[in-house]
């Protein structure tokens, strides 16, 4: 697989924790922002391999793990009402919601369906006109032009019977809260490298500039996650806070253009619940008032902007790095993947199941 | 890929006044009747279902092992393959990692109301091939029909048993520290290729699945290093990882194996990288995972590599004790991590 088994050379690999070991003097904090990084760490065993001095933070960036439990209701209501057909990523399906997950609603009879993307769910909406077909829109800024692709195409096809439920957030809107967020403490930041080749790196010049804190965007596989740790502490040893952009290979600095214009064509910007965290001000995306008639909130008459039920789940501190998964007393013991009490734990790409499925 | 046995032989359907297959077929009456006369009992002959009895009366000599299972793939036709194979190929692959040889099957078919008869017999004729290869008799069987909306197509219950070779010895207590783990295939091929097939998946690839039955080198691995064979089991649903993990369980041991170590197909693993899923988790059907005296390793896995169904074996990984009731994968890069046992289905990743 070309452009993956060079960035899992082992020899590369020790090659850059030898660079890192070397750089590195004193202590610091760096958040991957992806999910997907964390998993790649905790699964490559690379945490370990790491010096002391540095300690990785596993940022907001699962998808999952960031969605209210308030909308995991309203696509369970989607799902149990009669004549609709609820079309979501496998990944959502076990995340508990205030009284069941969308799998538990599958089995009592619902009709979920996991497809692999949104056209998927469109095409469903052409063979079954009867029914509301709803697709769960949840994602960063990676899955957002798919979806919005998804609503154009069923415009186009004249399908008015096909619905988006949004949970779409944003990175930058979330960094900022971060940084300034007076409990973090997060020297430098490895960004997303999916998220990065849709939207460019642009957009994090203003961060850097503001909050004088290195970025590195960063890829996925080992290399790409040494490499970028080793440029970000390479920044932070010198005392220099600047953009740079290790997955040179897939993202530029201008991104996706085109992505993007569908993103702003069919979505509007919107403040957004983020699980655990909280409300974050022009952190996500809704759809815009042109597309009103394929937005599910209308359609079934939905609040998901509902309060946060009060559980046992430490989710905030979690995503906002202020504890580590093995911190929390119920991981591991009341709270499994098989009976999660929070999406952390559910999502693949969410840090406790990184943490329960690698290292317990 | 691993080679597969090629059948030649091919059997004429007879001629039916019906295609398909309806209620009516799995009402006791005549249709029934006619269904069994013509496309099962005729086609499985011998001595046992020409009594045409509730049961089926034999003898066994010596211990025998007893093993079920029950197949209900979607879709039933997929590359390299059907629910058939599947069904007669893992109920013998089980006697066989009992330390068996399989001797006689019972077929229960569930068939749901519209099946095609030539599909029907598409499968038959593939369980007819396999056991005749293998000289395994089916012996009694049922059918039934159940309305449209209460099946999906056709699922297929085999139960089977076998005589257990007088130098078998498999247990999970006989695995002892430092004993290797081996793989007799590519791992998660089956898998990937069902997926590559599932409404709404369907993806472009060459997979072919690699059903197939492995119990005739098991078996001869037994005969050739007796007791010094320790365990063995087909990874099915669950895969690699589950099977490890079950084992690890019930010992006070740790399995270590090596990621790079375990032959996973370059097409499996691109279609798992694409989907987010893991090789080790994906289901298995054509291959076995054998826990063997260290001692014999080697010459197990070049008795392994001379059979065309095992030319891809290889060593994974050794029993230790350093984390007790764990699996450890150490990864590409030298990195260590647990693996635990799937929880669940496999569910794609969002992004």
């Amino acid at each position: 697989m070309k452009y993956l088994e060079e960035f899992r050379n082992a020899e590369i690999v020790k090659q850059y924790l030898d660079k890192i070991h070397n750089t590195v003097t004193k202590s610091w904090s760096v958040m991957e922002i992806c999910g997907g990084q964390t998993h790649s760490l905790v699964k490559n065993g690379i945490v370990d391999l790491l010096p002391t001095e540095i300690t990785m933070v596993h940022g907001p960036g699962c998808p999952v793990c960031v969605t209210p439990v308030a909308l995991i209701d309203s696509a369970i209501k989607i799902a149990e009402s009669e004549n609709s057909i609820l079309c979501s990523f496998g990944d959502m399906l076990r995340v508990p919601g205030s009284e069941k997950s969308l799998l538990k609603a599958k089995a009592e009879g619902a009709d979920v369906r996991i497809v692999y993307s949104p056209l998927d769910a469109v095409r469903i909406a052409q063979k079954e006109t009867d029914k509301k077909v709803v697709f769960f829109a949840v994602g960063f800024e990676t899955t957002a032009p798919a979806n919005a692709l998804s609503v154009l195409q069923a415009k186009q096809l004249n399908l008015y019977n096909y619905f988006l439920l949004t949970s779409h957030v944003m990175v930058p809107p979330a960094m900022m809260a971060l940084l300034q967020d007076e409990e973090t403490n997060i020297d430098g930041f490895l960004a997303a490298g999916h998220v990065c080749t849709v939207m460019g790196t642009n957009e994090y010049i203003p961060i850097v500039e503001k909050y004088k804190v290195p970025i590195v965007v960063t890829g996925f596989e080992p290399v790409d996650l040494l490499q970028g740790l080793w440029m970000c502490i390479s920044q932070l040893e010198k005392g220099t806070a600047l953009l740079e952009n290790q997955y040179s290979r897939v993202v530029s600095k201008k991104g996706n253009e085109q992505a993007q214009g569908i993103i702003e064509r069919v979505f509007k910007v919107a403040s957004r619940i983020w699980r655990g965290i909280g409300n974050i001000p022009e952190s996500g995306l809704e759809l815009d008032d042109e597309f009103r008639e394929f937005d599910a909130n209308f359609e079934f008459n939905l609040n998901p902007e509902g309060e946060e039920p009060d559980n046992k789940c430490i989710a905030g501190e979690i995503l906002k790095g202020l504890k580590k998964p093995k911190a929390c007393p119920h991981f591991g013991k009341l709270c499994v993947p098989e009976n999660p009490l929070g999406a952390p734990m559910v999502s693949s790409e969410g840090a406790c199941a990184a943490y329960y499925n690698y290292s317990q | 890929m691993t080679k597969k046995i090629n059948f030649n032989y091919s059997c004429p359907m007879p001629e039916f006044d019906f295609d398909t297959i309806t209620i009516g077929h799995g009402s006791g009456g005549f249709l029934t009747n006619r269904l069994l006369e013509e496309v099962v009992f005729k086609h499985f002959s011998n001595e046992y279902l020409a009594q045409q009895h509730d049961g089926a009366v034999f003898q066994v000599d010596g211990k025998i092992a007893y093993s079920t299972d029950s197949f209900v793939v979607s879709p039933i036709f997929f590359p390299g393959g059907n629910i058939g194979d599947l069904a007669i190929n893992g109920t013998m692959n089980d006697l066989a990692m009992c330390g068996a040889v399989p001797k006689y099957l019972s077929l229960g078919l569930i068939i749901e109301e519209g099946l095609k008869v030539t599909e029907l017999w598409d499968i038959l004729q593939s369980i007819k091939q396999i056991s005749d290869f293998y000289d395994v008799k089916v012996v009694t069987g049922d059918t039934k029909v159940v309305e449209r909306g209460k099946g999906d197509k056709i699922f297929i219950n085999t139960s089977g048993i076998g005589e257990v070779l007088p130098k078998a010895n498999i247990g999970i207590d006989n695995i002892q520290v430092g004993d290797q783990v081996i793989v007799s295939g590519h791992v998660g091929t089956h898998g990937m290729t069902i997926m590559s097939v599932r409404e709404g998946l369907e993806f472009e690839t060459s997979l072919e699945s690699d059903t197939q039955y492995i119990g005739d080198i098991a078996n001869k691995l037994i005969d050739d290093f007796g007791s010094k064979i320790r365990f063995l089991r087909d990874p099915t649903r669950g895969g690699l990882a589950t099977v490890l993990n079950e084992i690890a369980s019930n010992l006070k041991l740790s399995i270590e194996i090596e990621e790079q170590a375990v032959p996973v197909l370059r097409e499996t693993s691109s279609a798992c990288e694409l989907l987010g899923l893991d090789p080790i988790y994906v289901a298995n059907e054509g291959i076995f995972v054998a826990i063997v005296a260290r001692e014999v390793s080697n010459e197990v896995l070049s008795v392994l590599k001379k059979d065309l169904k095992c030319t891809n074996a290889a060593i994974v990984g050794s029993v230790t004790v350093d984390y007790p009731k764990k699996v450890i994968v150490k990864s590409g890069i030298g990195g260590k991590r647990v693996v635990s046992m799937l929880i669940g289905e496999q569910l794609p990743r969002i992004c």
